[in-house]
This record gives structure tokens, sequence and C-alpha cells, in this order.
């Protein structure tokens, strides 16, 4: 037989969250849903995926997809065009700008989600042949400061080690990383290392986080002291002899000043533990810990990266690490771990302002190589602005033209707030995007072009190893949907510039970013792929996971940097770098007493853009929550479980409180998802300072001086709706996914009277409409029903005693309602175990067919007598008595045709 | 006074004898013998005329004088009848016995027009009755919803859209005015000027107690025959139960007060010290797949508190009526599963404060709750 497969094979491709790039099996079926799976033969995961990965084919839907090229009217609302329309006015407004303000009036937004080929190509019409370097990227936010402190020690951007390391080493010290929930897969790795190994796990973060849960020794550092901590282990190191000082003497420069500079920072494990808010007697245990440990990885993530002193903490902890040779070899080395897909791709084509490409900086030998290998007509010269600079100059005016791809920068950017303000300035604001709407695109975005999203482009991105892996389309492009890469070459076309973006396909720009990467490089460039240079589109398409560098000629392997020194700085030797005093950027007053730190939840993901789809995530951590210590909840007079507003000098927002004894003092916590999208009030971003590290230009987003005061709501509630509805202002709201829907969980001070009217017009129309009011209990409960299923509902209650909504979000879902569950749906409570009566016989005592029947099959009542005496059942008006004689003869009959069988 | 010329049978049944649901030999109460085998003689078709208090007899209408210790009216009530033009027409009925039930199942042809007179429960029951037996039948009501004194609004209209299911035309608000004919109805002429064609026309428009014979007899009447919460009239060994009596001002005109009365003064008779301390007011309207249930305070007087449920598409409504944290009324209309439930807490007083959130969603799931 000839026959269709149900499944078409599964197509190979890549996760595309976070920095650990795990390899994903994707297969979808006629019907079109994908099925995922982890890729068994991919280095960086061997099959296994976190909750995120897992749940991607809940994120594919087209609900709320951009699928036409748009522009914004006078009038404020969006119409669509055709990709011509769009593009030539996207290359007519940039040119416009360039010519009539310089090229410096311009600017590219870029993000750890655009493919490498994306990036390329972006970063080479801007840099190349705008003549501007103002293009940045959201790693600005994520890992600037981790690039900023490799090129200060290494003299490259390059990450020592390998994800094996995780797997061979003794010691696992994670700095300012909730691994368990942010890069999962690698923290099973570690999990895993301790088990077979022994390995022993230190995390140092100020939040006593799920990462923290499982380690050996928890070092709880105040906010901002990490450095003093590394100083101090470096000079413990120094005067216990544990250094290594052949590494030191021959690989390396600096040691002394260094040195020197630590023990001014703190001198010993006393003046580190006093410095770090830490006991002595942990610090000491750390320090010998890690002193007679030979393999130690240190990983560290975005509590050493956002600060502003963030590359001074990153060159800390290198410090130790030359000091004591252990790096470039098996189970040993700085690690930093990525947050995005492909920040490390981004890294690599120059998608920084402050980096031009393939590793390569701005020195004017290095601008000639890349205008001579580009061709470029208008090359430009000197870095550019970075992210948060960038932003600045929009809010001066300086900036004229942006040009944002695939992220979200009014949400997450610090001074989100004023910088979503600042975006009305722009005189031509573009968006490539995936989402209809998201709070950057309703910032007031001119044109919209739609971008293709994960699972329908093909392309590449580099993991934290530096390991690059295809992403590969699985899924047809909806719309009129296209890569970035094309766009961008389109928009160049139309500026001019024909042959260099000449692309027909993400090989051919591959090829490209390749042989730059080889050009005139002779080993003076860590980032090398010249051996991919000249890939054929077939073997382009078949590329396994290969790990850079990837040199003409040379077998890729697995290689580990800095072993034997080949440093990329000028001497070749590695460089320690002394770092300044450690501290906090803004201080704390009355007015702004704790110090907000930011991160991310376990399911979500960045702005929720794509994992706020999914109903499987949006159920763990459904509502943006405020983590407070106990003694701060009772000072400010917050209880777990209800409302706070948090205020910083730059914005404030509302959360729902979660008191945790694992929130250090004077410390809060909330995390970044949530958006003006998917929240009433609870961007973290609009809170954040926007205090930049001066070498990398990273903000300083885990320390920003806040007050927490009570709020109180008199109503809570939820609603479920099939599309997308608004709530009154005033009303307090987190959208949740839903399995059939969308999800609303809301809590307001409107009296419900008000709320009933107001329902009326949101959900009811001329559908079937079930409600349940007890006003003087505060509760309002309406459903709206359409051919016995559920169209849209709400609940609302007193805040002491809010609905639930797991059961009516079941049913939700669950299609046409049994008449059991719709007579109960408004109670918000399960039919399990509800004893079912049947149609009622006998109307004066209530009784039922089912009880009746149960009278007679189970409880042997003969005659209308006996089931009178059982239930009462036609001893009052009789008129069911015909009725009962009826029953009593089917079921005796039914129960005897049961028992001769 | 006359006595129906057959065996105690179930009136409430009556409208399904008149929709071909029960057998006329089907709503029997009990057999003949059934009342011999206890001693009891049965003097069917035979009307008491008088009763002397001080003789202690009653006098038959045939005559026959009989003796008695005690003494217990039970006469129940007759319908009142419209004292309008024409009411005397042939095929002019009211609905109360089992011969009114055979004259209208006589009359009643395929799509014969019939007028309902009374939006009450009985005349509901009768126009359902007619309906299902192939009438053509319109319920006329005075009143701007049905079962005013028994439902709210929002339940009446529930209860008029179900009624008007069964085939049934409502008019609302309107009074009747005559009935016209020659030698048998032929209309009705309402107030408005209106004229609905009638073959026949039913009139059910409330009750009136049989008290004249307790009256004459010197016993207090004021309604109905007066009694104390012992079920005693004005003299002692004198009682009345039933639709002819007046317990605290109250005539009920239900058949369970009537069964709790006759409860009681059996227990009282029998030497036990048994009262009455009156019914809560319940009604249960008796037409298949039309659920309606009202009990107590369902209207909710100033003070009160309401808890509303409904589902338009189950064509369900209940409100309950709280005060002080208890049930002080309930009124459901198309799911009345739990009619009996709330009425035993409106009886019983309970305090549901604690169960208030689940109460409304009836007995199984708050006993769930509990469980």
């Amino acid at each position: 037989m000839n026959s269709l497969s149900p499944h078409s094979p599964a197509v190979r491709t890549t996760c595309p969250y976070c920095g650990v790039g795990c390899g994903i099996l994707a297969a979808v079926d006629r019907q079109g849903d994908a099925t995922i799976s982890g890729d068994p033969a991919h280095p960086a995961n061997f099959g296994r995926l976190c909750s995120k990965g897992s749940a991607l084919g809940e994120t594919l839907s087209l609900d709320q997809r951009l699928l036409h090229p748009m522009f914004r009217r006078a009038d404020g609302s969006l119409a669509r065009t055709g990709w011509d329309t769009a593009l030539a006015k996207v290359a007519n407004g940039l040119r416009t700008i360039v010519d009539r303000d310089g090229p410096n009036a311009i600017a590219f937004y870029l993000s750890g989600q655009l493919l490498t080929e994306d990036y390329y190509v972006a970063n080479k019409l801007i840099k190349g042949f705008l003549g501007s370097s103002n293009v940045d990227t959201n790693s600005r936010l994520c890992m600037a400061s981790s690039v900023a402190g490799h090129r200060r020690a290494f003299g490259a951007d390059v990450v020592p080690g390998i994800y094996r390391d995780l797997d061979e080493a003794d010691l696992i010290v994670l700095v300012g990383s909730n691994a368990a929930w942010c890069h999962p897969v690698l923290y099973q790795r570690i999990i895993a290392a301790k088990k077979e190994r022994g390995t022993r796990l230190v995390v140092i973060d100020p939040r006593h986080t799920a990462t923290a849960a499982a380690a050996d020794l928890f070092l709880p550092i105040a906010s901002g002291m990490d450095t003093a901590l590394f100083c101090g282990l470096l000079a413990y190191l120094a005067d216990t002899r544990a250094l290594n000082d052949s590494y030191i003497a021959e690989y390396t420069s600096g040691f002394a000043d260094v040195l020197a500079r630590a023990r001014e920072i703190a001198g010993d494990a006393a003046a580190a533990a006093s410095a770090g808010g830490l006991d002595l007697g942990e610090v000491a245990r750390f320090f010998e810990l890690f002193a007679r440990t030979e393999r130690v990885v240190t990983c560290y993530s975005q509590g050493v990266n956002q600060s502003a002193q963030g590359t001074d903490k990153v060159n800390a902890i290198i410090n130790v690490h030359l000091a004591t040779g252990r790096l470039g070899r098996p189970g040993m080395g700085p690690f930093s771990l990525t947050g995005q897909p492909n920040a490390m791709g981004g890294r690599e084509v120059g998608g920084l302002a402050n980096q031009l490409a393939a590793h390569m900086g701005f020195s004017p030998s290095e601008t000639d190589r890349v205008r001579r290998f580009w061709n470029a007509p208008r090359m430009a010269a000197s870095e550019g602005l970075k992210a948060v600079d960038m932003f600045e100059a929009i809010e001066r005016g300086t900036i004229k033209a942006l040009w944002v791809m695939a992220t979200n920068p009014a949400v997450s950017l610090p001074r989100a707030g004023a910088f979503r303000a600042a975006l009305k300035k722009l005189e031509l604001f573009i968006v490539s995007e995936t989402t209809l709407h998201n709070d950057t695109v309703d910032a007031g975005a001119h044109v919209l072009l739609p971008a293709a999203a994960w699972g329908e482009k093909d392309g590449t991105v580099t993991n934290s190893e530096r390991r690059i892996s295809r992403q590969r389309a699985f899924l047809p492009r909806p719309g009129e949907a296209q890569p970035d890469w094309w766009i961008v070459s389109e928009v160049a076309q139309r500026l001019g510039f024909e042959s260099a973006f000449a692309y027909r396909k993400p090989a051919d720009v591959f090829r490209e970013h390749a042989a730059l990467s080889a050009f005139e490089n002779d080993g003076r460039r860590a980032f090398d792929l010249g051996g991919l240079a000249a890939l054929a589109d077939d073997d382009y398409d078949q590329l396994d996971a290969v790990m850079w560098p990837v040199k003409a000629g040379v077998e890729p392997g697995e290689a580990r940097f800095f072993g034997a020194g080949a440093f990329f700085t000028s001497d070749r030797r590695g460089r320690f770098i002394a770092p300044g005093h450690p501290g906090v950027r803004a201080a704390t007053s009355d007015a702004f007493p704790l110090r907000l730190n930011t991160g991310r939840l376990r399911d979500q993901w960045h702005t929720m853009t794509r994992s706020g789809k999914s109903p499987r995530l949006g159920a763990h951590s459904p509502e943006p929550m405020v983590d407070v210590h106990p003694d701060d909840a009772s000072r400010t007079g917050i209880s777990d479980g209800g409302f706070a507003k948090v205020t910083t000098p730059h914005g404030g927002a509302v959360f729902r409180v979660c008191v945790r004894s694992g929130q250090q003092r004077g410390s809060i916590f909330a995390p970044i998802h949530w958006s003006y999208s998917t929240a009433a009030d609870a961007c973290v971003g609009a809170l954040a300072m926007a205090e930049n590290d001066p070498l990398s230009g990273q903000p300083e987003l885990k320390a920003t001086p806040a007050r927490v005061e009570p709020l109180e709501f008199a109503y809570r509630g939820f609603a479920l709706t099939r599309d997308l509805i608004a709530l009154p202002d005033g009303t307090w709201f987190a959208r949740v996914a839903v399995a059939g829907g969308h999800g609303l969980l809301f809590a307001t001070n409107e009296l419900p009277a008000r709320w009933h009217g107001l329902v009326e017009k949101l959900i009811c129309g001329d559908r079937e409409r079930a409600e349940y009011i007890d006003l003087p209990r505060g509760i309002v409960r309406i459903a709206a029903l359409c051919a016995g299923k559920i169209d849209a509902c709400i609940f609302s209650g007193p805040s002491q005693n809010p609905p639930r909504w797991e059961v009516v979000r079941a049913l939700f879902d669950l299609g046409i309602l049994a008449e059991r569950d719709r007579r109960l749906l408004l109670s918000g409570q399960s039919t399990e175990g509800v004893a079912e009566t049947g149609p009622i016989v006998c109307a004066c005592y209530s009784v039922g067919l089912e009880a009746i029947r149960r009278a007679v099959a189970e409880g042997g009542a003969a005659n209308v007598g006996d089931i009178g005496r059982a239930l009462r059942a036609g001893t009052n008006c009789g008129s069911c008595v015909p009725e009962l004689q009826g029953i009593i003869e089917r079921t005796a009959s039914a129960v005897g045709s049961r028992t001769a069988s | 006074m006359l006595s129906p010329p057959h065996l105690a049978y179930n009136r409430v049944l009556l409208s399904s004898v008149l929709a071909g649901e029960v057998r006329p030999s089907d709503i029997s109460l009990k057999p003949a013998a059934w009342w011999s085998d206890r001693g009891i003689t049965l003097c069917c078709g035979v009307g008491v005329a008088a009763a002397d208090i001080a003789a202690r007899t009653v006098t038959l209408s045939d005559g026959k004088v009989l003796p008695f210790a005690k003494l217990v009216f039970s006469t129940g009530s007759r319908p009142i009848c419209l004292r309008i033009a024409g009411a005397d027409l042939p095929g002019v009925l009211t609905f109360r016995d089992v011969s009114d039930v055979a004259s209208m199942s006589r009359a009643v042809c395929r799509s014969a027009p019939v007028v309902v007179i009374g939006g009450g429960l009985l005349g509901i029951e009768a126009a359902y009755g007619l309906a299902k037996a192939g009438a053509s039948v319109t319920l006329v009501h005075l009143m701007d919803r049905l079962m005013e004194r028994q439902l709210d609004a929002r339940a009446a209209l529930l209860l008029m859209r179900a009624v008007e299911a069964k085939g049934i035309r409502v008019l609302l608000d309107v009074a009747t005015a005559r009935f016209v004919g020659n030698s048998h109805v032929e209309g009705v002429v309402l107030k408005d000027g209106r004229v609905l064609a009638a073959d026949m026309v039913v009139v059910a428009v409330g009750i009136k107690p049989n008290a004249e014979v307790a009256a004459h007899a010197g016993i207090a009447v004021n309604r109905g025959i007066v009694v104390d919460d012992h079920l005693v009239t004005s003299t002692s060994d004198v009682f009345a139960i039933g639709e002819c009596a007046e317990h605290r001002g109250v005539c009920y005109g239900l058949v369970e007060p009537a069964n709790e009365q006759a409860r009681a003064l059996a227990e009282r008779l029998a030497g036990h010290d048994a009262r009455y301390l009156g019914s809560v007011n319940a009604t249960n309207l008796k037409v298949s797949g039309v659920h309606v249930f009202s009990a107590g305070d369902f209207l909710g007087a100033p003070g009160t508190e309401s808890v509303v449920l409904s589902d338009q598409g189950l064509g369900t409504y209940r409100k309950l009526v709280i005060a002080g944290g208890r049930v002080v009324g309930a009124v459901l209309c198309g799911d009345t599963a739990d009619s009996f439930w709330y009425l035993d807490l409106i009886r019983s007083g309970a305090t549901i404060d604690s169960v208030r959130e689940d109460l409304i969603f009836g007995r199984a799931l708050a006993e769930r709750q509990a469980a």
C-alpha cells in the first residue's frame, strides 16, 4: 500500500529560548499540529528539553500573528499594505533621514532572537552601507558585561570552556545564576554530575532560588558585592599559596597590581564576608573548597552581567581562574551562561554598537578590512550608541529613525515608561515582528513588517559553548511573512545596494559571514569559520551542530581556549583586570528604602509574546508577583497573596505579593515578563533605573531603589474568553493563555453592581446567558454560552474569598457541557462526587428519578409505600404515585433481567 | 352541601386526567375496602344539611341524622364564579372535580377554541390539560404576570415562556367583561373590547371555603371556619381542617397544609398534645415539563438579601431570599430539584452563612462540600 504517513519526518532544529541551544525534533501532522521533542543527537541537550521547550508546540498558533505589512494611518489605526509599498516606505524614509540628518540619525535595535544570517545582513546594511554604527541589541541588557570582560581579559569575546566541563568538574560555582529556571537543561547536567561524580555546587545569589535549593553551599550575597567576594578569594588563594605561579608568569600580565587591588577591596575571608553580608564560616568554606579543588567551573549569568559594575564582576571571576590557571582544560574555567538563543551569533556578526563584525572592533585597520571585504560605500568608523544611550538619543530627538527587529524594548528597557513615550518622537519607526500587538508596536510603530517566526525560518544560531546549530523550518510561512534577512536585503536593494545584498537564501549569507571571519585572520582572531566559507547549499542544509573555531583545512572539534595561553591580546597574554570598588550605583533612601531585583520565572520567556501563548506554561505563575521578605512585608503592612504597589524614581507597578523567607531583607524581586499588553500595570522595565556599566553599557537592572506599599482591591476574579477583551480602566489584570482561549485574572474596586452592566457589554450579546449574583456578598458570576459551550465568562467575588478558576477553565476547553456540569458551572466547583438526582419525580419532596431507582434496585423498595417510607416521595400530594409505580416496574424488571443473565 | 358521589380521589391529578396522562380510575386515594376495613362508614353522594352543636347531631341532605361526640369540618372549598353576563351559559365551567373534568373531556375536540380565565396554579394546570387534550387554548389573566402570588417577575416570565411553549396563548393584564353565546358559550368579550372565540370557558379565578354549614351552626367563621393551634373552632369538640379552615388568619388552598392539619388533628384526637403552627406557603406547579416552585418570602421584603442563579439556555432560574443568615424565601423555575431542601431550610430556620456560596447550587453540591 502506498499511503501517506500521518507524520512527516521530524525536522532537526534548535530551541528559540535560552542560550543553552538545545536541539529539537519537530514534526507536523496533517492537521498542522506540531510534536516537539528533544533531539537525542544534539550535544547541548542529548534529547532533554525544559518546560518551555517542551511546550513550544502550544505557541505556534496564528492568533495575534502579524501576517501582512501594515502602516499606521494619520488617525493612529493600522492599515494593511503590500510588501512593495512597505519596503519602499522604509527605504525612502531611511534615505531621506540619512541625507538630511546624517547616518547617526538612524538606529537599528536587534535581538538575540534573530538568526545569525538575519543579524549579519542588518549589521552589514547599517554599518557598511548606511554609515551608522547605531546598531545594538537586546543582548546589551543580557550579556554585554561578559563580552566586555572577555575582551579585557582575553582580547576577544571568547567563552573558553565547553558544556562538557560541567560534566567533568568537581566544583561548580554559580554566581548570579538561577540556572534551575533559566538554563534548566544545563542545570540538570550539573545535578547529574553531582550524582555521578559528587561534584560540589556553590550558589552565590542574593535570593534563595530554586537553584540554591540544591546547593552544597549557598552564599546569600548582598547586591553588587560579588567583586568583593572574588577579590577576597584571590587574596586567600595568594595567602594560601594556591596560585598557579607558572601559569601566571608564563601566560598572563598584571597580576601584582590586581592582587594589590584585591587586598584593598577584601584582603581576606573576613573582609569578604563583611562586605558581602555573609557568614564568615561559609565564606571560609567556599574559599577553602575553591582553593583545594582543581576542576572548578564558575558559571555566571545576569546576576553578574546586569550591573553597573558588571564588567568588573566578570573580570573578578576571570582573575581567580587566571590566577589558578584553571581555564582551557577539562572541568574548569569561567563560563558565561548566555541568556538568549542567539546572543552569541549576534556577537559574532557584530550586532553590537561597539563591535564591527566577526569579532572585529573599530580600529582603522579593522574598519578598513571590513570595508574592503564588503566593498562598502559608507563605512561607520567608530562605535555607535549602546542600547540605553540609543534610546536616550531618541528621547533627545537626535535619532529620528529606528528599526526594531524581533524584540520589545518598550517593555524590556530600563526606564521603559519614559522610553516608550520617547518612541512617539520618531520620524520613522519600523518594527519587524511576528505579533500584531505588543507594547513596542503599540508605542506607535509607523511600519510593521511581518517576520517569519521560529519554525518557519532557516539559518543558524550559536549557543553558550560556541556551538553553531541550524534552525530549520518545519512550518509553512503564513500570510506574507518573510525572513528577516530577506526583509533587510530588500530594503538594501531599494536603497541602491543591489549587488551587496543579492542573497537568495540563508546559505548565501552564512558563507559570506564565514568568509569574513576568516578574511585576513591568520589566527589573530578567535572567531574563525573559514572551514565553512565554501559550504555547499546541501551541506549547509545538513550541517550538524559544530563548535567554532572551524578553521579552513582543520577538522572541527571541541576546542577549549587558553589552557596554554594564546590569548588574543596584542602580547598574547591574558590580562588580570583590577576591578573598581564594588557597590551598587544608586543609594537607597527614606523614600526608596528597598532594592528591586528583577529576573525570569521558570516557565516564561522575555515579554511572553511566545511563551505567553502556552496554557501549560501559563499555569506555573499566572500572575506577576513581587517577592518580599517577611520582615519587610510586616513593616510595610503588605500580606502574602495581597497586592502591593512598587514605586521607584522611574515609575510604579502593581503586583500580587509573595512573602518569601528566601528573599533577602531589604530586597524585593519582580519578574521581567509582564508588559502593558499582558498586565494592567506590572511592567518591571518601567521601574528599573538606566544606570549603565561604563564599559559594557549594560544597565543595572537588579538594584533599583524602591518602596512597596499595600494596595487593597475589594474584589478579585477571572474572565475566560474566546477573543481578547479589555477590562475597564482602573482594573488590575494579568492575561494568561488558557486552552481554548484567553484568561484574565483581575482585581478591582469597582462595585459588582457596576460590573454587572459592563459585563453585559463585554461578553453577552445575544448568546445564552447564565448568572449567579449575590450582591451583598460581592459575588457576580456571568457566563455567555453558545450551542452548549462556554463562549465567555466572568467570575468575581470578594478579595478575601475570590472565585477559583481551575474547574471552570477545564470546562471552558471541554466543548459542549454535560447538563450537570452546566448546572454547577457558576459554582466554580467540579461535579465529581456530587450525587446525581436525575429528573424530579416527586415535586413535593424533590425526589429524583435516580434516587428512586436506587431505592428499588439497591434499597429493596418493592412498592409505592416502601418508596414513601424511604424517600418520602409520593406521600404528600401523591401526584407522582402513578409515575412511581411505573419506575418500580421498569427498574425491577431491569434488575431481574440482569440477575437472570 | 353535597359531597361527591364517589370515593375520595387525588384532585391534584385532575389536570393529568384531563391531559390524558392518567386514567380517571388511577386517582382514587384508597379503595372502598380500605375504609370499611378500618371501620369507617363512607356516605358518598350525600351532603350535610345542618349541624346542631347543642344536640351534637348533624343532619344529612337525605334527612338522616347522625350523632357525634367530636365533629370535624373538612368541607373544603369551591371555585369562585364570575358574576358577569353569560356566566350561566352552558360551556362555562369551573375546574374543580372529576365531573368538571368529565364535562371538559366531552367538550374538547381537536382545535376547539377554549378560553381559560385565571393565570394561577389551577388555571395554568387546566390550560395545560386542555391543550394536551388537543384544544386551542387561550389563557386570560387579570394581572401583569402569571401566578403573581407565588412568583416574582423573572420566574413568572420564564413560566409564561414555558406555558407558551406548550402551545397555550397567554394574555396578561386583561379583564373579562362578559361571555356571549345563544344556547351555549361562543365567545369571551374582554374589557378592552377584544372578543375571543370560545367553545368552552374554564373559570379558575380562586376558591371560597365551604363554611356555610358551620356558620349556620353558630361557629365563628371569618373567611373560613376559624380554628386555633389545636384546630379547634369556636366550639369545643368541633374542629376544622383543610381549605374550609382559617388558621391564624390564613385559608390555605394547597394540599400540604391540609395534610399537616389532618396529621396534627389526628394526633390530638388520639390523645396527644399536637399543635398546628401554620405552614410555610409552598407552591409546586404540577405541569409536566414546567417546574415551578416558590415558598416563603420569595419577593424579598426590605432588609432581606437576594441570591440569584439563572441560565437562559437551560430555562432555569433560582432566587433565594436571605434574612439574618437564614433562608426565608425561595423561588425556583425550570429546575425544582432542590425545592424541598430549600423549603426545609426555610422551615427549620437553619443558619446558612457558612454554606451560602454553595446553597443556590443545590443540596447535592452543598452536601458534597460538607462531606
